[in-house]
């Protein structure tokens, strides 16, 4: 356990009505970092978060707080809190005293009640609002409160159950930029839970991809975008070909017949492997140019790119391009070394309990 | 509305309401003879308010209603909680024996509970008409309570504990107040049906209390007594103002929302 | 969600004591003579007082009927009506359940009678007087009486949940105003046409007040049997568990009958 761990999750297996929705998840989150857990619905990332809440029992497993063994200790003896789904404010109470709901169990003065609630209001810029029914409050003002709510207490450690999944687009981009200074001025850990992965690339130090009650990786944005471990993590994180290829040696990958330069190395030779290239490594050339050649079989104009797809002896290759091409022309395709990500076949996670 | 339909309601209502007024003008008649109208009186009220019989029934009927609807709803709102809390099955078994005394004729109910007090050789009397009362309200607490139970998002009573709550404490800050609505027409609906119950009442009441239900009962076995006219009139009057001000005050945070 | 099974303990309790052990005990009394011991023949007594059963079931399905078909309309009325109207119109059919019953059906008493109000209103035209109170016309009346908001109720909350864009739609495909009501009104209304039908015919099967009242005493229905051997001269609780037991069974099969096309919600929604 490395020294500014502040959560650890060894071996955590938890099961529902016979289902194993945790396999053995082992993962350790350092001090004052962004974490989010990120994967399709039922990967078993908000059971995870709740594993660590405390609303869910492991059946099998250990939890630890810095050096404490919390794994039995019930939720509301532990410094974490959580901002919920869909928020679960209280709506028999205004907005300040859900905000003080927490300080006023504490038994905390009046007069600190009513500071700290004010500066969390200020905090999430929602001063002068304290007056304000639950139901009179939109969405994303509903979420700042959820957000202050949770702050107050000033826990080491705050969850976030898909905090913004209920928000519209531009107020979810919003939000994010809000949450992520948050963080930075506040200097605690957020552990987030999404299913969107530019969410997730966005704003987080540390991206946790589960599928099916298994981390299938842990990385940086930039790893996990750059270096995916399998296909399901390259397919699942932005938009990508994957295809299959065979290593012949160190540096030189064999995609459909074609050979070419590659950063990877230490797979044996003639090795079955799968490649991943991003749509936007890919470069259109002129047909005598490319490494490849094939046809334009499809141009859809994206906002800011095009989306052109490239039939090359039966598969479609996904470019993105500032370009336009005429549909049915002859391209060729060149893509460079480090472009090209060469991954083990069928390397996907298992559980390993 | 289509004046046919105007008209044919205005049929019904008449159906409907004739016979009450017509108790209402009687309540006012001098003569005994209820065929006959032989001036305006005050006389039958007067009476009725010295009849000693009925004031103490009245007084039982309130005593009983309110303790019936304050333990029933005490131990219906506990219910529909731990009922809440088991597997459906057992729930639905559960519900399902809740139902009987709804479903059930109340006569067979009334019967039923004086055979139990016949066979535990229980003296009937105040305590059989209070504890046959409460048998009655629970099934209403209980319905009226569950759905609300059931609306409460469960992330409330997790962002509770979250916050720092026991599961207890966060029972009584967030749970109660947010299932009160249902808690709080369980109770009114216990109060009313109680206050009007005549049938089970009848078949588990002692000599000694007697409810309004049933005196107003053995009143009208005896023909001819004015005096439940003006019974009926003061009854009818009363439910009637409760309704307006309940459906006044029922608007008000409308209003209230909409200027806001 | 917050977990408490043991706050359901005393109810439980209760429920034993007060529910489950009297039906029980109906069912022991039926099936037992005065020393205690098993005997058939309370249910085989019962054959005696077949046509007091027969004669419950049919004034109980009339009044249902009569309830019916004056009540689908009313209730239809009110669902089309505007919102403020509604309110106020179904607050004035359900204001006379306010009052007890017994002063309801003992005003019919009075406008019944030989001397009724009814009967000097047609003597006015030399008409009558016609022997209209302690007749089984009497006590279907009073039942109607009784039992009418019963019907409009769940009928009324099935149908403003039909929408009135429903009902365009069928008229913008060519139905007329009773291919509307045929064709769309009424199979949606069934669940609450089989809830409406439940809450009238229940009590009016097992009343015994009404038939006491308004039907004098050549008019007896089983409720007034069941009450005779229980509070009456005919003290014999045995027989009277008997026949609540056979009214018991009558009404769940019916129920069970009816449950086949209702909906239960719609049932419970009207009893609260």
């Amino acid at each position: 356990m490395s020294q500014n761990t502040i959560v650890n999750l060894q071996n955590i297996v938890v099961n529902f009505d016979g289902e194993r929705v945790l396999k053995g998840i082992d993962l350790a989150i350092r001090d004052k970092e962004f974490v989010t857990l990120l994967g399709p619905s039922g990967c078993g990332k908000t059971t995870t978060l709740r594993v660590i809440g405390g609303f869910v029992k492991p059946d099998a497993g250990d939890v630890y707080f810095g050096e404490k063994k919390i794994t039995s200790l019930p939720p509301h003896k532990r410094e974490v809190n959580t901002v919920f789904q869909r928020y679960a404010l209280f709506p028999h109470l205004n907005v300040y005293e859900n905000i003080a709901f927490g300080l006023r169990l504490k038994r905390v003065p009046d007069q600190e009640v009513n500071r700290r609630v004010l500066e969390m209001l200020e905090l999430v810029n929602l001063s002068g609002f304290g007056k304000r029914k639950i139901e009179q409050m939109s969405g994303g003002q509903q979420q700042r409160v959820a957000i202050a709510r949770a702050l107050v207490n000033h826990p080491k450690v705050l969850l976030l159950d898909e905090p913004l999944g209920a928000l519209d687009l531009k107020l979810r981009k919003e939000m994010q930029n809000e949450l992520k200074r948050i963080q930075k001025s506040l200097e605690i850990t957020f552990v987030y839970v999404t299913h969107d992965q530019e969410e997730a690339l966005t704003m987080s130090d540390t991206v946790v991809v589960m599928k099916e009650g298994v981390i299938q990786q842990i990385g940086t944005p930039q790893d996990i975008y750059n270096e995916p471990v399998n296909s399901f993590v390259a397919d699942f994180i932005g938009e990508s070909n994957i295809i299959g290829g065979i290593m012949r040696e160190d540096f030189v990958v064999e995609i459909e017949g074609t050979a070419f330069d590659c950063v990877d190395k230490g797979f044996s030779k003639n090795e079955e492997v799968e490649v991943v290239i991003r749509p936007e490594d890919l470069i259109i050339s002129p047909a005598n140019h490319g490494f490849i050649t094939g046809m334009v079989e499809s141009v859809t104009f994206k906002g800011v790119h095009y989306e052109i797809i490239v039939d090359v002896d039966g598969f479609k290759w996904m470019v993105h391009t500032i370009k336009n091409q005429q549909v049915g022309e002859h391209v060729g395709l060149v893509v460079s070394a480090d472009d090209i990500h060469v991954m083990k076949k069928g390397q996907e996670v298992q559980a390993h309990v | 509305m289509k004046r046919v339909s105007k008209f044919y309601l205005a049929l019904i209502y008449i159906f409907l309401y004739a016979p009450i007024l017509v108790m209402i003008v009687l309540s006012f008649n001098a003569s005994k003879n209820r065929n006959v109208w032989s001036g305006f009186t005050f006389k039958w009220y007067a009476e009725l308010f010295h009849n000693q019989i009925v004031l103490e029934s009245l007084g039982n009927t309130l005593l009983i209603a309110c303790i019936a609807a304050v333990a029933s709803t005490v131990v219906g709102t506990a219910a529909a909680v731990g009922i809440n809390s088991f597997r459906r099955h057992v729930r639905n078994a559960i519900l399902n024996v809740t139902y009987m005394p709804m479903i059930n004729p109340e006569i067979v109910t009334g019967v039923s509970l004086m055979l139990l007090y016949v066979f535990l050789g229980v003296k009937f009397g105040f305590l059989t008409l209070l504890y046959s009362h409460i048998t009655f309200c629970l099934p209403y607490v209980i319905l009226s309570v569950l759905p609300k139970l059931r609306q409460v998002d469960p992330n409330i009573y997790d962002a509770a504990l979250d916050l720092g709550c026991t599961p207890v404490h966060a029972f009584w800050k967030v749970i109660l107040p947010q299932i009160m609505p249902g808690v709080f027409s369980g109770f009114l609906m216990s109060f009313t049906y109680s206050l009007d119950d005549f049938v089970i009442s009848y078949f588990t009441n002692g000599a000694t209390s007697q409810t309004l239900p049933i005196t107003i009962y053995s009143m009208t076995r005896r023909k001819v007594s004015p005096e439940i006219n003006a019974l009926s009139t003061i009854l009818f009057l009363v439910v009637f103002t409760l309704l307006i001000i309940i459906n006044l005050r029922g608007r008000n945070p409308k209003k209230k929302k909409r200027s806001a | 969600m917050f977990k408490s099974r043991l706050s359901a303990a005393p109810y439980l309790l209760w429920m034993g004591i007060f529910i489950i052990a009297p039906l029980l005990l109906v069912c022991y009394f039926a099936f037992t003579d005065a020393s205690g011991s098993f005997t058939l023949a309370n249910i085989q007594g019962l054959t005696a007082h077949v046509d007091v059963l027969l004669r419950s079931l049919w004034l109980a399905a009339v009044a249902t009927v009569i309830c019916l078909v004056l009540g689908y309309p009313v209730a239809y009325i009110l669902s089309r009506a505007e919102e403020g109207q509604q309110r106020i119109f179904l607050m004035l059919c359900l204001l006379p359940m306010w009052m007890n019953f017994l002063l309801r059906t003992y005003a019919w008493m009075t406008l019944l009678e030989n001397n009724g109000l009814i009967n000097r209103f047609f003597g006015l035209f030399g008409l009558g007087p016609f022997e209209m109170i302690n007749t089984q016309g009497a006590v279907v009346l009073g039942m109607v009486y009784n039992y009418l908001p019963f019907m409009i109720m769940p009928l009324y909350s099935i149908m403003v949940k039909i929408e009135n864009s429903t009902i365009q739609a069928a008229q913008d495909l060519g139905a007329n105003g009773v291919q509307v009501l045929f064709k769309v009104v009424l199979p949606l209304s069934v669940p609450g046409i089989t809830s409406g039908v439940i809450m009238v015919f229940v009590p009016a099967i097992s009343t015994f007040i009404i038939s006491k009242m308004l039907g004098g005493g050549s008019n007896l229905l089983i409720g007034d049997l069941i009450e005779l051997q229980f509070l009456g001269n005919a003290y014999n609780p045995h027989l009277g568990a008997a026949m609540s037991l056979v009214l018991m069974i009558i009404i769940l099969l019916c129920l069970g009958f009816l449950n086949y096309f209702g909906d239960e919600d719609a049932t419970r929604e009207a009893i609260l």
